[in-house]
């Protein structure tokens, strides 16, 4: 029986995601919203970039769901499983580097032969079959085998959907969807969704006999690091921005709805910690967590406790010295908004303070805090690797792009270069960086007044 | 003007001792000098008369707030809070946990970091300014869709891919300047043009995106139709009108980050090897030197204010509307 034991920031990422999805449908019901949305999803770029990002989530999510399986000795096991590596399966650890699809290792061992002599050689990396390793000729053609295997299953099943997809709906026709002739960016919808699907049912095929993206230094595949990645740039991303949103909301409309002693504390709340380098105080929280963690081992049952532990405070400083910018955007709008006729109306018709600022000034920053949550993930997902690098980011254990790039740059000046880790770390970072700068962009396209109205 | 100025430095006051607060309940409340003294020790194994001889060595072996043992002004005065905080107003940053005397290696480091970070500001700005105009220019076209396209993807790339690729290829692939490195006068320079080159175009994206929103703000203003309607060409236009009326945003951007040049880039410096004040930090973090990272902190925190103060009297350079009271 498998014994769910479910992390912390795995119930934080969750809660992050029901969120989304609340705040998701309650615009979609109101018409304001709806209407920028749609507006947006016409827009061939911001669909492709919803679908990738769709396609991280989703492995984010898969990630998130954590257990124990049991032992021969009927306990459960140590080790915390995802349900997402049981999905891909376990992959073999070699010895050391191997590179993208080898059938061999990248550096000759020495060996003792029976009469003496030092021989060496590349050994065989124990992931490929036999069958491959045979000849050259073979090799080939597996690789071009399984290459053209994967392509078909990914035509196939994609042919399947959209043609139930042009079935189902009842105004679109094969025709319509050719030409782009429909209310939505539905053909780069599919585009993307196929190239996708192509990646995926590749990487899953390769996945069987090689090692897709090679291996690292400690022989474990880079391919499987760069998808763990995911989910830890997904809970920096999310959870920074479900710890920052609440003050920056709150504090900055109250410091411009009410001025004032209240507007004079919170300025000087968050100028203080604006003029604080924001790398130093991430440094000193990181620092005297680690200490922290360090001397007190009875409260961190497991590595991966502790990792967790150092992940939160991470994301929560994270959030203690972003919220400060958003709060001044907001002080400065809701300024503007609180001499408006309307707030002025709704003032002589009774209303309390906090009905005016929650139901007249809050819907008017929507589109400010949305557009700044959104760009705000990116930085934070390209923090994470510069925080890794200076040491005070995610703990060394944790699965993450910026660990990744700070273990392997020291490999790109040997000789033969090592670059696959790099390039791994790297797109995977990149692609995810773009969708969401892509989607945050039409966003504000879509959202903001300044833009919408042809300006 | 100058009544102003005082004031302000007044105001700043009390932000100061805010920072210099959380700086303190961060490094002494949350893990005590005796947690700090095992960590530098060796985690296990450290006797409590090593902690002691640590912290007595290290002048940590003082209260955190009151000192109930001592005379007169002694009581405040022999404390932590004074020693270690308090005593940062004067800029006496003491020593650190490994030995050093933390004023004299900022004097120092800090030369270094403005050799690097002046030339990236300067360049930065100039081909961002330039090459947004550009943009604003050609609006409408597909100009400006591929270049806003193409600014997304750079600001998409980490900043350590720039400096890891721009290392190989430049440094190593095509030799054209030192991996890393660096030199005082006149000769430093083939060390800096590599990290400046990278600092540059890796704020190409976010720069170029910002000064457009500020161009294509000024440029709904009546002003500009007036100017094209008096048949001066669009050239002229964007380079003497709207330039000189962004430059007010554009100030507030630069200025306030003048006077943190000094503190340096900390991944910058610490991969081109440069001796300054990032990399100093760096250092420091990775050893858990936590009498360097509360200095830097602090004197991070007063450049912030000195920049702030420094924009608000350059408003009244460019802007002669604005009046300081």
């Amino acid at each position: 029986m498998i014994h769910f034991t479910f992390l912390t920031t795995d119930y934080l990422l969750f809660l992050v995601l029901t969120l989304l999805a609340i705040c998701l449908c309650v615009s979609f019901r109101s018409q304001q919203f709806s209407v920028s949305w749609r507006q947006m999803l016409t827009k061939p770029l911001a669909m492709s970039s919803l679908v990738v990002l769709c396609f991280y989530i989703t492995i984010g999510l898969l990630d998130s769901i954590h257990f124990r399986v049991p032992t021969a000795q009927g306990h459960h096991s140590i080790k915390v499983y995802s349900f997402f590596d049981k999905v891909i399966g376990e992959s073999t650890t070699e010895k050391t580097y191997s590179a993208p699809l080898a059938t061999h290792a990248y550096n000759k061992v020495s060996r003792l032969t029976p009469d003496g002599r030092i021989v060496r050689f590349y050994s065989a990396l124990k992931h490929i079959p036999g069958h491959v390793l045979a000849s050259h000729g073979h090799y080939v053609l597996d690789v071009v085998f399984t290459f053209l295997k994967a392509s078909m299953w990914a035509l196939f099943l994609w042919l399947a959907l959209l043609l139930i997809w042009v079935k189902l709906s009842p105004h679109v026709t094969v025709k319509k969807f050719i030409r782009g002739d429909l209310p939505l960016a539905w053909r780069s919808f599919w585009i993307t969704l196929g190239i996708m699907l192509l990646m995926i049912f590749m990487a899953h095929g390769m996945s069987g006999n090689y090692h897709v993206l090679g291996t690292n230094k400690i022989g474990h595949d880079v391919f499987y690091e760069c998808l763990k990645g995911i989910r830890t740039a997904l809970l920096i991303g999310s959870l920074t921005t479900l710890f920052m949103l609440p003050f920056a909301v709150l504090l900055g409309t109250m410091a411009g709805y009410f001025g004032g002693i209240v507007d004079d504390v919170i300025q000087y709340i968050y100028t203080t910690l604006s003029s604080i380098p924001g790398v130093l105080l991430i440094a000193a929280a990181i620092l005297s967590i680690q200490v922290y963690i360090d001397n007190h081992p009875e409260t961190f049952s497991s590595l991966a406790s502790r990792a967790d532990a150092r992940l939160i405070t991470l994301c929560l400083i994270l959030g203690v010295t972003s919220w400060t910018n958003l709060c001044r955007v907001l002080r400065a709008e809701t300024l503007k908004l609180r001499e408006l006729d309307f707030i002025q109306a709704s003032k002589a018709l009774g209303a309390g303070h906090g009905r005016i600022i929650w139901s007249h000034i809050v819907p008017n920053l929507v589109h400010i805090i949305l557009i700044t949550a959104v760009l705000d993930f990116s930085h934070l997902i390209l923090a994470e690797a510069v925080l890794t690098y200076v040491g005070v980011g995610v703990d060394p254990t944790t699965f993450s792009w910026g660990n990744m790039i700070d273990s392997a740059r020291l490999e790109f000046a040997r000789e033969p270069i090592v670059w696959w880790p790099l390039l791994g770390a790297f797109s995977f970072m990149f692609i995810f960086v773009l969708s969401v700068n892509l989607f945050a962009d039409a966003l504000r396209d879509a959202f903001d007044p300044r833009t919408r109205f042809g300006g | 003007m100058l009544g102003y100025i005082l004031r302000r430095l007044l105001y700043a006051m009390p932000v100061l001792i805010g920072v210099n607060l959380i700086t303190f309940l961060l490094f002494f409340s949350v893990n005590t000098p005796d947690d700090m003294a095992r960590s530098q020790l060796g985690a296990k194994y450290v006797t409590q008369n090593a902690i002691e001889h640590w912290k007595q060595q290290h002048g940590y072996d003082k209260p955190l707030f009151f000192n109930q043992e001592s005379v007169g002004t002694g009581k405040i005065t022999e404390t932590l809070f004074y020693t270690k905080s308090v005593s940062m107003f004067a800029f006496h940053f003491g020593r650190s946990d490994g030995g050093r005397n933390i004023g004299h290696d900022i004097v120092q480091r800090m030369w270094p970091s403005l050799a690097l970070a002046a030339p990236v500001l300067l360049l930065g700005l100039l081909t961002n300014i330039i090459l947004a105009i550009v943009i604003v220019f050609f609006r409408g076209s597909y100009l400006e869709t591929g270049g806003l396209i193409l600014c997304i993807i750079l600001m998409s790339i980490s900043s350590l891919f720039y400096i890891i690729f721009g290392q190989y290829f430049i440094g190593r692939v095509m030799q054209l300047t030192p991996i890393s490195g660096f030199s005082g006068g006149w000769h430093g320079i083939k060390f800096l043009i590599l990290p400046v080159v990278i600092g540059v175009i890796g704020g190409i994206g976010t720069g170029i995106r910002w000064y457009r929103t500020l161009f294509l703000e000024e440029i709904n203003k009546d002003y500009v139709r007036t100017a094209r309607a008096k048949g001066l060409s669009q050239m002229r236009v964007l380079f003497v009108h709207v330039l000189k009326n962004a430059m007010i945003p554009i100030l507030t951007g630069v200025v306030v980050i003048i006077p943190s040049l000094f503190l340096g880039s900390l991944i910058m410096e610490s991969f081109f090897g440069i001796p300054g004040l990032g990399s100093y930090t760096i250092d420091a973090i990775r050893t858990q030197d936590f009498a360097i990272v509360r200095s830097m902190v602090f004197l991070g925190a007063v450049l912030y204010i000195a920049g702030l103060i420094l924009t608000d009297i350059s408003y009244t350079f460019v802007d002669p509307r604005v009046r300081l009271k």
